[in-house]
């Protein structure tokens, strides 16, 4: 079961939910697909190692091909590639590595050369296995290093936990597309609400199941409330705010070890996903 | 004639939720008269709750085109689903358009052209007036993709209306992370407010957000907001940042945020007797005239 945790609106509480979950639950894999900003491994104690890197394919000109026809510029639907009179240039940073250009130049003068845009880790302790991707900063696309990540998934690991990055666009989309269930996390403001809602119509297009954590509780407005109810979105945990929290939070101690009770009401909240995905 | 030059300041902050379009709403609120304001943040746009555009001009963002195979034509081969590098098209070749990037790379392979490139309007951005002024904001429709390229027609936009307005400043309020939406809310700016908090994963992506700045060699500026919550963390984000980015304010944890927020007003439009509250009116305002000062156009 892949369970993919998202938030719209960012620092509402994502990371810190998707570790207690992971910490709370057995035999469990923790994927960290915030990769331009992984924070995880700061609320873990254990040691990461690189496993692989995330790469794409870009082209490398044949000069002694070429005949500098324009062919693959001006069929890139990237702009990755511009015809100059001596040559032909390459934005590597442009490129989404789709093969286009190799595949139509008529003298075959173009090769792919992979090119690395991230990193991939993995880590373990007795409890779980865990893996993080990171963009190398400056580098733009982020979609394909969380694919790539996503290859690391265990298939011996009955429960995939799957940290989003923020937002409804393309690097969502890309964490949550295979998931079986897909926990939102909002706070109860004028901004988390309206963030929300986005994630929700996009969660809706792609036909995923899901169900609302509301953290920070009391920091706002009953709004968020209504609107799950409205829209009849399961409410599956609500996790009260005040400082004691947020100051463990920024120590890296996630609220599972602040708040009493948190476990079991934690590992309630999979019976009940279990039971909405029969 | 010297042709006067606009300046653009961009508000990123790597994490995301360390109060980054809070603060950017109250500088707005209090230069209303010299600038333009914009909401880069096309995902998880929010100033419009705060300002309550109202839209006139709107226009469509045409994002990558989708492709479509027709059935009719289609001959089954299978070279569009071994050309296609994002696993877009079915087995039973339907293309998904949330997976489809647009390459055209099947359009080109197959061989009875059954495939179609459709046009996709995937976003709207709008010239809006608010009470500070004109703004320009965005939508990106749910589940789309290239939002750098809205977020560059944005702060286009915004310069142009800048240039018809006579204001000097365009403020632009950034993504989260460091990906392509951040990078292009940052190409040719003039400069960057960085909104951190003193917690763990706020000092790491402050890291990878400064590595950036540094890649563009924008100057950057830090304000550590809710610096109370962990003063160790705030001292350390001061002593080994400072040097290269000036940390210009700390902002202590209050719920005035929130309620600003609820109230659909900046912190600076909050009318309170609280000290606590007035304290950090006094530095919102004391940052907006450090903006003011750091993008004249003598700087």
């Amino acid at each position: 079961m892949q369970i993919t945790i998202v938030s719209g609106k960012g620092g509402t509480g994502k990371t810190s939910l998707a570790v207690s979950l992971a910490m709370t639950l057995e035999n469990v894999q923790l994927l960290d697909a915030d990769v331009d900003e992984p924070n995880c491994s700061l609320f873990l104690d254990l040691k990461t190692k690189l496993v692989a890197e995330a790469k794409i394919p870009i082209p490398e000109i044949n000069y002694d091909l070429c005949t500098l026809c324009g062919v693959c510029s001006s069929n890139c639907e990237y702009n990755a590639l511009m015809k100059v009179p001596d040559q032909i240039l390459v934005f590597e940073k442009m490129c989404h590595g789709c093969g286009l250009c190799s595949k139509i130049c008529p003298e075959n003068a173009i090769t792919e050369v992979p090119r690395t845009i991230g990193y991939l880790y993995e880590g373990e302790n007795k409890d779980f296995l865990f893996n993080y991707g990171a963009l190398i900063v400056g580098e733009e696309l982020s979609t394909p290093v969380i694919s790539q990540l996503k290859q690391l998934i265990s298939k011996d690991k009955p429960i995939i936990v799957i940290d989003s990055p923020p937002g409804s666009s393309c690097p969502m989309v890309e964490t949550v597309i295979d998931s079986d269930y897909v926990i939102l996390v909002s706070e109860p403001t004028p901004f988390g609400l309206s963030d929300m809602k986005m994630v929700v119509k996009t969660l809706r297009i792609l036909e995923k199941k899901f169900g609302v954590v509301i953290n920070k509780e009391g920091v706002g407005n009953e709004e968020l409330e209504l609107f799950c109810q409205k829209e009849e979105i399961p409410v599956l945990l609500k996790i009260p705010f005040n400082l004691e929290i947020a100051k463990n939070y920024s120590k890296g101690i996630p609220f599972l070890n602040v708040l009493p009770g948190m476990d079991s009401k934690l590992k309630q909240m999979i019976v009940d996903i279990r039971e909405a995905l029969q | 004639m010297k042709e006067e030059k606009i300046r653009q300041l961009t508000v990123i902050s790597g994490k995301g939720g360390t109060g980054k379009s809070s603060i950017i709403a109250a500088l707005a609120s209090n230069l209303q008269d010299k600038i333009i304001l914009a909401d880069a943040d096309v995902d998880a746009a929010d100033l419009y709750l705060i300002f309550e555009p109202v839209k006139t001009v709107s226009f469509d963002f045409e994002g990558l085109k989708k492709a479509k195979i027709d059935l009719d034509l289609c001959t089954e081969c299978g070279i569009c689903l071994e050309t296609c590098r994002f696993d877009s098209i079915s087995d039973n070749f339907i293309v998904n358009p949330t997976k489809c990037e647009g390459c055209a790379a099947c359009y080109h392979m197959c061989p009875v052209s059954a495939i179609e490139m459709l046009d996709n309007i995937s976003g709207q951005y709008y010239i809006s007036d608010t009470r500070i002024g004109k703004m320009i904001h965005a939508r990106l429709y749910p589940g789309e993709e290239s939002s750098g390229l809205l977020v560059a027609e944005v702060r286009k936009v915004a310069k142009q209306t800048a240039e018809e307005q006579e204001r000097k400043l365009v403020l632009i309020d950034g993504s989260p992370g460091i990906g392509c939406p951040v990078v292009s809310s940052l190409v040719g700016a003039d400069l960057a407010l960085v909104v951190t908090e003193p917690t763990l994963s706020g000092y790491h992506d402050l890291d990878r957000i400064l590595q950036l700045l540094k890649i563009f060699k924008i100057p950057g500026y830090i304000i550590i907001n809710q610096s109370d919550i962990n003063e160790d963390i705030s001292h350390k984000i001061e002593k080994e940042f400072q040097e290269t980015f000036p940390i210009i304010e700390k902002i202590p944890y209050n719920p005035v945020f929130v309620e600003a927020m609820i109230e659909k007003k900046s912190v600076l439009e909050i009318d309170s007797e609280d000290k606590e509250v007035q304290k950090i009116q006094n530095m919102l305002i004391k940052l907006s005239n450090f903006v003011l000062e750091r993008t004249k156009l003598d700087n």
